[in-house]
């Protein structure tokens, strides 16, 4: 503790001698790591099917690391086309046999299962997601576990109930579904994917990131706890070739992928013509419009938790800002002095707000997309905090003087890089906001009621929110417009993609 | 107060962001060397407080007693906190030490009483040697929309304490939205305030990590705009060490260094400071301290 | 030399508590010969209604995902006590031993469907209206508010689940009147309430004449709704009409007291629940 500076008189003020605020020379904290001891990672993991852990054919892995320190963590396996092919048959027979004519009770059972299960070893869970993917312990502890566990006991609920969600329609299971999932929520994703599919009487080929296969493998074995009957659920782990062999599967009824706008292209062109149904949850770059008579200190605390959370490796990032001219400079020096608070480093300590990049090639790409602003004219204010050494970081970065037609105004950074640009009314807001070719989600923040709705009627985006931003809840419907994707994920629409309707006389191409 | 009402609106606050944002800096880990730093900086921030009925001057004078030394080894507090007819007792106790004597005034605490009382009351307390002065905001006016009025009252308060520092007590509890709570403290700050303070600690809900948050903010920002740095104190319900070092790190975070010190912030407890004794005993010895080792005047 | 067993007096369930019925008085029920059970009074009934309008804040105002989670817990204890709960069920009846087992297991498979509605609830009764002019319109449940039920003689646990279970999954608090014949089961529930993370007060369970206390549960004017079960009566009717109660009575024959498809539908929520719709203007 320093014993030096005089707390009477306020420190040495700027050029301009604008009173300052100090931070983080009187107190600071100690590191305070989250214990990891009783998480027991085995040297190596092969693929999940048809009820076991069995070698890939090829017998290749291939290693994951932890980004924060470039630590090895474990080997994984690669798999190639013939375990998709294993994986998809036994994903047949468990659909045909057991799965699709189990009583949709007994499909609830085991969906409450998994559940608990989830619940009982979360904090096992939330150390190996921050250990394999980067973020911060105290997001995966208190925000990707609980919302995974959620997931799961919200649609245990539905299997039994399927008949309500769709009064006057006969449904079916869709019958054997792909699921190829990211690297920024790697459990939460699984669940997001399982949990409805399992729900709807399908059984599943999952196949998780590259960079994250950790938990997918976990929840793995926490599905051999729960004694899920074989071959229902099969995690494939690998590289882009395994997604790319599995969506391309001819064994497949439906494929689901959350991931980049650039591949999910790609799958829906792979698709064109065969019948599958797919749905996408792609990139976003969507705005907030901030209002003059916002909750201010609330909506820059918004505004930041929706750039920085999870180091924007968030497709619904909130990473343009439109803020009314008339509030511009009070808005962005609130923002900056948030953004020199956020506590930047090891993923494991408890305080650690923002975490590691997920990887090098993702490094790579923020930095040059930012570089991009930087040479586009844009002015670049980026948070003082020390990086660590080893590992992939990014500071917190925030342009202002940005113009709709700039890159990174236009394209999806996936890092921890917020835009500002400014408007002046309403539709002047909605225009700019809507000047893009994604449309997931998007914020708003006044105190106006009707302005609210109003705005929310115009937004092209899948997701709203209204004084608030990043919330997500099993039973909110999530997915977007345009070229953020199709189809929804979560509340009684989101089953919609998982069932198949003996009236519905369309095909999608 | 004359009729009709002119009431004043300041800017809104929402309250679920705000409650998320004092629920996250709540999960701060504080530990080893910065958890004793803590521990000793919110004992120097207490104002050890007796405010009952029943106070006698014998208990007064035993609390000044422990106030200048808490346990062995261990610095003393900011304040003793009375009702004025104890202050000359709380002066005497306190004769030689650093410890400032604060006393409750304006009829605290409902404030319900003419004004000439309440600053008659406030100039007993200082010529009885009170340094500090904690008044109390009328709330039935505030809550009418005489705005003005409360401001006027709190600016005759400022006047009648003369050297001494005023704190504004804003009865959180009782103003009972966020909205409320940031225009009273900015009529309090306006009307010439030193500290803002949440409670009287006679209402419940008493002090919170929200509404303190949004105190914070508030003096962060009348701070920049004016260079006038005002005091936050949070009063009642605040009585565990681990509660305390919670509501240190939000104003680390949301102030930070020119309020970290007791001239700046301040807690209002009683119980708090065994425990606080506790702690720091339990970080020597590493182990798990039993509450009657610790002396409770 | 046989065992001299420790026999238990059961007891009313208010407030999280277990009393004995405030009349002091006791009986041996028809079905549970042997054993003494507190007959509850009307002034227990007013008791247990205090306790249910207490508790109302707390449980309506969780998030339905909770209220559903509580639930699942309650199904996880039902199903660990499964034994002791049969042993209840067959009293002093001639219940074999695996039909008591198997009408624990049904009340648990009641309890684990029941607890996936709550957070369905708005989905499912809820709406957003489509008006004429500048306004969001959309329709919201509420719980209707303290209810109170009548569980029939037989089967006597699951029907009294099959009351309960709807109305927790609305919102509501409860007082329930257990089977005249056997209450045992019924009272027996209180326990596993008590360590199922239910609050105190949400549920109230009674043990009873129902031809003393029925008609306390319908001109009680701080009850809310009531779920009967038996053929409706107008003098219970009549009483109930003073407070605008809503009223629900069931005759189920024993065949579907034991189908789950009869007992697991939203009409036995439905009633209980208000609808609220909301109006809001639209304009920059």
């Amino acid at each position: 503790m320093s014993e030096t500076i005089d707390p009477a008189a306020p420190s040495t003020p700027a050029e301009n001698h604008r009173p300052q605020l100090v931070f983080g020379e009187r107190w600071v904290y100690d590191p305070a790591p989250q214990s990891s001891d009783h998480v027991q990672l085995a040297e190596r993991y092969g693929l999940f099917i048809d009820g076991e852990f069995v070698a890939p054919r090829s017998r290749r892995y291939f290693a994951t690391s932890n980004p924060a320190n470039e630590q090895h963590l474990a080997e994984v396996g690669q798999a190639g086309p013939a375990d998709v092919d294993a994986a998809v048959s036994a994903a047949r027979a468990a659909q045909q046999d057991v799965w699709g004519p189990m009583s949709p009770r007994d499909r609830s059972r085991y969906l409450f299962r998994l559940a608990r299960l989830i619940q009982e070893r979360s904090r096992e869970l939330a150390c190996v997601e921050s250990l394999d993917g980067g973020k911060p312990i105290r997001e995966s502890r208190d925000v990707d576990l609980p919302l995974a566990a959620a997931h799961v006991f919200y649609h245990a609920g539905w299997a039994d109930k399927l008949q309500l969600a769709f009064p006057g329609s006969k449904t079916s299971p869709k019958g054997v579904v792909g699921q190829v999932i990211p690297w920024n929520f790697p459990l939460l994703m699984a669940t997001w994917k399982l949990a409805p599919a399992l729900a709807c009487g399908n059984t599943v080929v999952l196949k998780p990131a590259e960079t994250t296969p950790l938990t997918a493998l976990l929840l793995g074995q926490i599905i051999e706890q729960a004694e899920l009957p074989p071959g229902v659920v099969n995690i494939l782990t690998g590289d882009g070739r395994t997604g790319a062999a599995l969506v391309s599967h001819p064994g497949l009824d439906k494929v689901a992928f959350t991931g980049s706008t650039g591949v999910g292209k790609q799958i829906q062109r792979t698709l064109a013509g065969s019948g599958v149904d797919l749905t996408l949850e792609l990139g976003g770059k969507a705005a907030h419009l901030v209002f003059e008579d916002a909750a201010l200190d609330q909506a820059v605390e918004g505004v930041v938790k929706g750039i920085f959370f999870n180091q924007g490796h968030v497709c619904c990032a909130g990473s343009r800002l439109l803020v009314q001219e008339s509030i511009h400079d009070v808005f962005v020096d609130k923002l900056l002095r948030r953004m020199e608070r956020i506590r930047v480093g090891d993923p494991m300590d408890k305080n650690t707000d923002m975490g590691a990049i997920n990887s090098g090639a993702q490094l790579a790409r923020i930095q040059e997309l930012v570089q991009c602003g930087v040479d586009e004219g844009a002015v670049m204010h980026q948070s003082s905090c020390t990086l660590p050494e080893k590992g992939f970081w990014f500071r917190p970065t925030v342009f202002t003087g940005v113009a709709m037609s700039h890159r990174i105004a236009r394209d999806e950074v996936f890092g921890p890089v917020l835009s500002v640009l400014t408007f002046r009314t309403p539709e002047e807001a909605v225009e700019k906001a809507n000047n893009t070719a994604y449309g997931l989600s998007a914020g708003i923040w006044t105190d106006k009621g009707a302005r609210i709705l109003w705005l929310a009627e115009r937004m092209r985006a899948g997701v709203v929110w209204n004084n608030t931003f990043n919330r997500f809840d099993p039973a909110s419907p999530f997915g977007g417009f345009k070229e953020s994707g199709f189809g929804r994920e979560g509340g009684r629409q989101g089953l919609e993609a998982y069932l198949r309707f003996h009236d519905d006389p369309f095909t999608q191409g | 107060m004359v009729s009709p009402a002119q009431p004043r609106v300041a800017a809104p606050v929402d309250a679920v962001a705000l409650e998320t944002r004092a629920a996250e800096l709540a999960t701060r880990s504080i530990k080893k060397e910065a958890k004793r730093c803590g521990l000793l900086l919110a004992l120097t921030m207490t104002d050890l407080t007796t405010l009952e009925g029943r106070d006698s001057p014998g208990k007064v004078a035993a609390l000044c007693r422990k106030a200048a030394h808490p346990a062995p080894g261990l610095p003393s507090v900011a304040a003793v906190c009375v009702y004025p007819d104890l202050v000359p007792t709380a002066v005497q106790a306190l004769a030689g030490s650093s410890i400032a004597v604060a006393s409750v005034a304006t009829g605290f605490p409902s404030g319900r009483t003419s004004r000439a009382l309440k600053l008659d009351e406030v100039r007993r307390c200082v010529d009885d040697g009170a340094s500090e002065i904690d008044m109390v905001i009328d709330r039935g006016a505030f809550l009418a929309g005489y705005h003005e009025a409360v401001a006027d009252e709190i600016a005759a308060v400022k006047q009648a304490c003369g050297p001494a520092h005023l704190k504004v007590i804003l009865e959180t509890g009782e103003l009972a939205t966020y909205d409320n709570v940031r225009l009273a403290s900015l009529i309090a700050i306006e009307a010439g305030a030193d500290f803002i303070k949440t409670s009287t600690g006679k209402v419940k809900p008493a002090a919170t990590m929200p509404v303190v948050l949004l105190m914070l903010e508030v003096v962060r920002d009348h701070y920049l705009a004016t260079g006038k740095l005002v005091g936050v104190k949070a009063a009642g319900g605040i009585s565990s060490a681990k509660l305390a070092l919670r509501y240190l790190a939000m104003v680390n975070e949301t102030v930070g260094d020119l309020w970290l010190t007791p001239e700046r912030f301040r807690f209002g407890a009683s119980s708090l400071l065994n425990d606080l004794a506790m702690q720091l005993a339990r970080l020597d010895a590493g182990t798990y301290q039993r509450p009657d080792d610790f002396g409770k005047d | 030399m046989t065992r001299v067993d420790v026999r238990k007096t059961y007891k009313l369930f208010i407030g999280g508590k277990f009393p004995r019925s405030e009349s002091g008085r006791t009986w041996e029920p028809d079905g549970a010969q042997g054993t003494n059970v507190a007959l509850g009074s009307r002034k227990d009934l007013r008791d247990a209604v205090a306790a249910a309008r207490g508790a109302l804040g707390g449980w309506a105002g969780k998030t339905a995902y909770n209220r559903g989670q509580i639930l699942y817990r309650l199904a996880e204890v039902l199903e660990t006590r499964k034994a002791s709960l049969a042993e209840e069920l067959r009293g002093s009846s001639r219940l074999s031993a695996a039909a008591a087992l198997k009408q624990v297991e049904l009340g648990v498979d009641l309890l684990t469907f029941w607890a996936g509605v709550p957070d369905k609830l708005q989905q499912l009764l809820g709406s957003q209206n489509e008006v004429s002019g500048p306004f969001f319109n959309f329709s919201t449940v509420e719980p209707t508010g303290v209810v109170g039920a009548v569980a029939p003689d037989a089967p006597a646990l699951v029907g009294c689940l099959a009351l309960l279970a709807p109305l927790l999954a609305g919102g509501n608090t409860v007082v329930l009147l257990t089977s005249e014949d056997n209450p045992l089961p019924g009272l027996a529930l209180g326990e596993l309430l008590a360590v199922s993370d239910v609050p105190g007060g949400v549920v109230n369970l009674l043990a009873g004449r129902r031809a003393e206390l029925s008609p306390q549960f319908a001109s009680h004017r701080d009850v809310d709704g009531l779920l009967l079960a038996g053929e409706p009566d107008p003098a219970l009717g009549a009483a109930a009409s003073d407070s605008v109660k809503r009223v629900r009575n069931v005759e189920l024959t024993p065949a579907a007291w034991r189908r789950l498809d009869t007992l697991c539908t939203l009409h036995w929520a439905r009633p209980f629940v208000e609808l609220k719709t909301l109006w809001h203007p639209k304009a920059p």
